[in-house]
């Protein structure tokens, strides 16, 4: 081929590049230091007053969107989201994409409002992307519930914490060092590293960690499995190959968690290594019975759907606002208050044990 | 292109454009909530990096290439975006460099392409790869997310107080552009030409590598601006922005009635492809379907759209063969 294409490229990509450079040096434009703070979305709305006596409203349509559908946690939460809908005399439907996208996220919200849902009870797969769908839910009428993977403050009416961040990150610490015996290396094998929850509770376990109890302990890797058995049961792998002295591994995800006890239990890392962090009772009962796993913990992951449901009732029949210090009953749950910035939390997480996991069935 | 062939292929454009239209009659009487002027305006910011990124793909398979390494140039430029962003680069700066990073990497798939030779399929596979893995490079696993209002707001938005999308513009205009470039200019003859015999465009005086070299450029371009936009439209810069987008793309080209060999089709047919591949998404959607028969329902279009003209094709030529002897060669 004889295409002088050096010669003819030449002069208009140089003129793109200098025309780009000259608009670099006049700067002066919108940046993220100038711009930032202001999301232009709106804040919750308070103007209505809540009114605890108000008749929780039969018949309300109320849609669970998780992060990804076909996953076995989130089908135990929106399980115990059925049940609160057909307690409340409600429609229950579930929608989602199959993939943890964030943007896949939103046809979903879309499609929500123009079926014109009551309640949207939402984990989102990026706090800020569903944000601007979701506040245009919120603006025809449509309550909307964060749970599991909270959305930003700004386009939500409340959030249902599985636990506080606080303890979680205590326990999850607390059970490594126990499983250590208080000194060692350990690693952390966590889902995306977006992920707003994994990442607040890692922030707090940090924070334990730099305290002079636990000074022995040492914190060598955060690897990501995203959620994805196979790159969570590689990562593992990799972690026990570069981490020769590594006690313990902690994985605050079930899929993580599971796919690394599969792996140890199958290796010669089995009894030398311990895994602990957040998993499914019925997902974990093999690696506790066959001694890969000394303890995990996790709150009832159906009681999060429940209780979203029913935040999400009380808020649409005006017995809450999601104001700080409201309060609503949840069905077999009791008494609930909301929290600072809309947050309701279900409770302290569950230890599992060989003692008494049988007693659990999700 | 002989008139025979020039009527079959009006005849498949204005098949597909009639489906379309049927498909939304149908579906605005029968779905729910379907025909709302606020359905139609998320329906064409769902298709719109769809729609951008097919009006390049359309002349790029005409002259018989391809380029796959589209969603992976939104996403690098979605993640540069995100990087600059961090940096404290403002917006307006990003923003022309994204475009420019477009092109270069459309630039990168044009050299392999026509001054080295190599075929296209494996050349903008390697670069799809290559695209995405650099684009996990600059920002990694993580999302950007606070883009100034000003602008993310534009994406989102509408016309005035209606409820036409302002990002329809951008599509119009760009649809408007390749649509007389592709049918109205000798630049649109010389690319049915490259597609239909390469040694015979390069004989009536056509430089087909020079050509389709700045094909991939301006697909790399209109790639980096879908990802400007997608980026704005979920304010949220990610690596994976878009991934998977290219076969939905030449899904939708092929649809529209571009012959996958190269030398036939036309752009009002890849734009009804692209409706109605995404108001069948969107109403299939409202009526609660699952995602696994979404993706069926494309899956089956795409092998029809494919089989179909050839089918046609199969069939008129053996009618003929009845009616007619052999023409001689």
């Amino acid at each position: 081929m004889t295409i002088p294409l050096s010669r003819r490229l030449a002069v208009p990509l140089a003129t793109v590049a200098v025309v780009s450079l000259a608009l670099t040096a006049c700067g002066g434009g919108t940046t993220k230091s100038s711009s930032s703070g202001d999301t232009g979305a709106p804040a919750a709305s308070t103007a209505t007053k809540a009114d605890p006596n108000a008749p929780l409203k039969e018949g309300l349509k109320i849609a669970y969107l998780p992060k990804q559908l076909n996953n076995p946690y989130t089908d135990v939460e929106v399980g115990g989201g059925k049940v609160a809908v057909g307690e409340l005399k409600g429609e229950y439907k579930l929608v989602g994409p199959n993939d943890a996208s964030a943007s896949s996220q939103v046809s979903y919200i879309n499609t929500l409002i123009q079926q014109q849902q009551d309640v949207i009870v939402v984990a989102a797969n990026d706090p800020n992307a569903v944000c601007p769908s979701l506040n245009q839910a919120r603006k025809a009428g449509i309550k909307v519930v964060s749970f599991d993977s909270d959305a930003s403050k700004d386009c939500r009416d409340a959030f249902i914490n599985q636990a506080t961040t606080q303890g979680i990150g205590e326990s999850l610490v607390k059970m490594a060092s126990e499983l250590a015996g208080g000194s060692g290396e350990i690693a952390v094998l966590s889902a995306t590293p977006n992920a707003t929850n994994q990442n607040s509770w890692i922030q707090v376990m940090k924070t334990e960690l730099a305290k002079p109890a636990n000074a022995k302990l040492k914190l060598v890797k955060i690897a990501y499995g995203n959620d994805d058995d196979q790159k969570s049961f590689t990562e593992a792998q990799g972690l026990l190959q570069s981490y020769p002295n590594l006690k313990v591994i902690i994985s605050p995800t079930t899929v993580g968690i599971a796919a690394a006890s599969r792996y140890v239990s199958a290796s010669s890392y089995k009894g030398k290594v311990a895994i602990t962090g957040l998993g499914l009772p019925n997902q974990m009962r093999q690696y506790v019975k066959d001694g890969t796993v000394k303890k995990f913990a996790l709150w009832n992951p159906a009681d999060i759907g429940y209780l979203a449901a029913y935040a999400g009732a009380a808020l649409k029949s005006g017995q809450i606002t999601g104001a700080e210090g409201e309060k609503f009953k949840a069905g077999k749950l009791g008494e609930y208050t909301v929290g600072a910035a809309g947050e309701i939390v279900l409770g302290p997480p569950t230890e599992f044990t060989a003692a008494n996991i049988d007693k659990f069935n999700f | 292109m002989s008139t025979d062939r020039l009527g079959r292929f009006a005849n498949w454009n204005v098949a597909i454009i009639a489906v379309t239209v049927v498909v939304l009659i149908v579906a605005a009487a029968t779905v729910d909530n379907f025909g709302t002027a606020q359905n139609f305006g998320f329906l064409i910011l769902d298709l719109l990096p769809i729609a951008l990124v097919a009006l390049p793909m359309t002349l790029v398979i005409v002259t018989g290439e391809i380029d796959l390494s589209v969603a992976s140039t939104l996403g690098l430029s979605s993640a540069v975006m995100g990087y600059l962003w961090n940096q404290n680069q403002p917006i307006e700066t990003i923003i022309p460099l994204c475009l420019l990073l477009g092109a270069v990497l459309g630039a990168i798939n044009g050299f392999f392409v026509t001054v080295l030779g190599l075929p296209s399929l494996a050349v903008t596979i390697g670069t799809l790869a290559l695209y995405r893995g650099l684009a996990f490079v600059v920002l990694g696993d993580g999302a950007v997310a606070d883009f100034p209002a000003l602008y993310t707001d534009w994406v989102t938005g509408n016309i005035g107080g209606t409820s036409i999308p302002n990002v329809l513009i951008i599509i119009v205009v760009l649809a408007a552009v390749f649509g007389v470039v592709l049918h109205a200019t000798p630049v649109g003859r010389a690319v049915f030409a490259i597609g239909t015999s390469e040694q015979a465009a390069r004989f009536a005086g056509v430089r087909p590598g020079r050509l389709k070299f700045w094909l991939y450029v301006v697909s790399g371009l209109v790639s980096g601006l879908a990802g400007v936009l997608w980026t704005l439209r979920y304010s949220s810069a990610r690596a994976d922005n878009g991934a998977g987008l290219e076969l939905a793309v030449v899904a939708a080209v092929l649809l529209g009635g571009v012959s996958i060999f190269g030398g036939k089709g036309a752009l009002p047919g890849v734009i009804a492809g692209v409706v109605l591949l995404a108001s069948l998404q969107n109403a299939l959607r409202l009526s609660d379907v699952s995602n696994e028969a979404l993706n069926v329902v494309t899956g089956v279009l795409l092998i029809v759209s494919v089989l179909a003209p050839n089918l046609a094709n199969a069939v008129r030529s053996s009618l003929q063969r009845r009616r007619h002897r052999p023409e001689p060669l």
